[in-house]
């Protein structure tokens, strides 16, 4: 006798092999998992049309004259020539120093360093520099750059500035021509030094040709970044106040290492602190500005990137 | 012909050239932990000449009025948690699921698009997102919510924060479920399993260890993140202590940055401007301890395949 509420094990596995058709869990899910993407999407294009609906009233009326402008406590007035003179100057530090030194360190530690305790403090050391928060850079810049070496620097000039953001980025910069070195074949050193070459002359004929192009995406992407760096500028001595005179018939050592200065995302910042209306809308238009440079910046490094991947 | 041994060892000024060149990239790679010493040093001096300078029970004071002499370490280390824990509820859900859409369902195409996207968002520098939470999701997300939250408040700053982060916990994850071979996936396939039970029972726990630093690493950013509660937090000037993200306070990088704005601290000596320091440290203390835990889950849990 038979109890008919109990499946025999041919039910269950013809159960099981049949299954339902349609796997509601599982839409669920891809649903759920597409909904988190897209949500992230769409605050990314809310932002961005939130900031040319309120900019653009600015930029269309000011015209160029916004950008070649400089600042003033007049929002009437306002421009932001002296944020982006300052930040392309900043780059100028970031590009001069943090790249060559990046690089070095980058090849010594892909290339050279033998595996000793040192190198292992030196990878470890990179990583955490990597993760300290920007602002403590600027502890760093104001403590060493404006004030121990004041002398030296100036102050609070573009030299204390882009010292300290070219140290920001100094790790970044490293771990990027790291990972760009490590994709290098192996293949490539080993049949370099099969015919005879050095160390140096594998790496200076074979290795870098090859790497050259994700490292300098990379520089790129870390120059972006360092591009809407402000926290470590509002401590290493950019100008905060809402205008300030840049007299005219500077130098350009005057400029880096006398004058006052400001960066595009201080003004930013600047101008969002302002209760008025009319700095509302400023704002928006600098944001307008500075996100145009950057993702212009950002989308040469992605292109750049992903042609170089499809080809390899 | 003999072969001597000046012939093997080569031409003296390529060896020469070569320790040159080696020199020179030991110390690049030297100049970095000078840099770390540096940072410590220099928090480290100033930090202890506050702590000379102050009365040990105004780190224990009401509210954080480093102008009034009042130090007091929970409300600034309180907010901070509180800013990090808004900016986790909205990142880890959203970056997790873009990380597990992108790495398990996404076709190829899609993928391609979606991805550089993403970037793009994690470019976004943080003076824009302190301004859209003030402008935008105070108004349109805290107030529909809140009605009464203040304009400046920890909630809009928190997921401003989160916002941020979303790229970084995403990569993260996308790159450790990538990690997992697709043996186990075939497997499980071949057990009968469904695709979302793949998903959800396989690959998500091969990939934990990953995905737990990325949640580590992604709480560490947000903890040091400065320019978006130093606009949309508010309480410029001191905060008292509040548990209600509809209120503003401020957080440990807040403090820093109303100090380093306020044109009298910066430029003097004296407690209130070398209490930037003392919070200084105690950031690089709490991102470090971070930074080091999520090595060591990757470390500890990996499985290796």
């Amino acid at each position: 006798m038979t109890n008919r509420s109990v499946p025999t094990t041919g039910d269950l596995v013809a159960g099981a092999l049949k299954g339902r058709r349609l796997d509601v869990g599982g839409f669920v899910l891809v649903v759920g998992l597409l909904l988190a993407l897209l949500i992230s999407m769409i605050v990314l294009v809310t932002l961005i049309a939130d900031m040319i609906q309120q900019g653009l009233p600015v930029l269309a009326e000011r015209g160029w004259a916004f950008v070649s402008t400089p600042l003033s406590p007049d929002a009437h007035d306002a421009g932001i020539v002296q944020g982006i003179m300052g930040s392309l100057g900043l780059m100028l530090f970031v590009v001069v120093i943090a790249f060559p030194v990046g690089v070095a360190s980058a090849i010594y530690l892909e290339e050279y360093a033998p595996d000793t305790r040192l190198t292992r403090f030196i990878v470890a050391n990179v990583r955490n520099l990597a993760g300290v928060p920007s602002i403590v850079y600027g502890l760093l810049g104001l403590a060493i750059f404006v004030k121990l070496l004041g002398g030296i620097t100036g102050g609070r000039t573009l030299i204390s500035g882009g010292l300290t953001l070219a140290i920001l980025v100094l790790p970044i910069m490293i771990i990027t021509a790291s990972e760009a070195l490590r994709a290098v074949p192996m293949a490539i050193r080993e049949a370099a030094f099969g015919v005879g070459a050095t160390r140096w002359e594998v790496i200076r004929y074979q290795v870098l040709p090859v790497a050259t192009p994700a490292i300098l995406t990379g520089t790129v992407l870390t120059i972006a970044r360092a591009f809407g760096e402000s926290a470590p500028l509002l401590l290493s001595g950019a100008v905060l106040s809402l205008f300030f005179a840049s007299p005219s018939g500077a130098t350009l050592w005057d400029f880096v290492a006398h004058e006052k200065y400001t960066a595009l995302p201080i003004i930013v910042f600047n101008w969002a602190r302002q209760p008025q209306k009319e700095f509302v809308a400023l704002t928006a238009a600098a944001i307008v500005v500075l996100l145009a440079i950057l993702l212009l910046v950002n989308a040469t490094a992605i292109v750049l990137r992903d042609r170089f991947e499809r080809r390899t | 012909m003999t072969t001597t041994t000046p012939d093997l060892t080569g031409d003296p000024a390529r060896h020469r050239k070569e320790r040159r060149v080696k020199m020179v990239m030991l110390a690049a790679g030297v100049l970095t932990i000078v840099v770390s010493i540096a940072i410590v040093l220099s928090l480290l001096s100033e930090a202890i000449s506050f702590l000379t300078q102050i009365d040990l029970g105004q780190l224990w004071a009401k509210g954080w009025f480093p102008r009034r002499g009042r130090f007091d370490l929970r409300t600034i280390i309180v907010h901070t948690l509180l800013v990090t824990a808004v900016a986790m509820v909205v990142a880890v859900p959203l970056g997790m699921g873009a990380a597990t859409y992108l790495s398990e369902y996404a076709p190829r195409t899609v993928r391609r698009v979606l991805k550089p996207l993403l970037e793009v968002l994690a470019g976004i520098p943080s003076v824009v997102l302190g301004f859209f939470a003030l402008t935008w999701i105070t108004p349109n997300v805290m107030r529909r919510i809140w009605e009464d939250t203040e304009l400046f408040n920890m909630g809009a700053a928190g997921i401003a924060v989160g916002i941020l982060i979303v790229p970084l916990i995403a990569s993260v994850a996308e790159d450790a479920m990538r990690a997992v071979p697709d043996a186990l996936r075939e497997a499980s396939y071949g057990l009968g399993a469904r695709r979302r039970h793949t998903t959800l029972r396989v690959v998500l726990p091969a990939a934990i260890s990953g995905i737990t630093a990325g949640f580590i690493l992604g709480a560490s950013r947000a903890v040091g993140e400065t320019m978006i509660v130093a606009i949309a937090a508010g309480a410029s000037g001191g905060s008292l202590l509040t548990f209600k993200i509809t209120e503003g306070g401020q957080t440990m990088t807040g403090a820093m940055a109303s100090l380093a704005i306020g044109s009298d601290q910066i430029a003097g000596v004296g407690a209130a401007f070398q209490s930037l320091f003392f919070v200084g440290l105690l950031l690089f203390v709490f991102t470090l301890i971070l930074n080091v835990a999520s090595e060591r889950v990757i470390r500890r849990f990996r499985e290796r395949y």
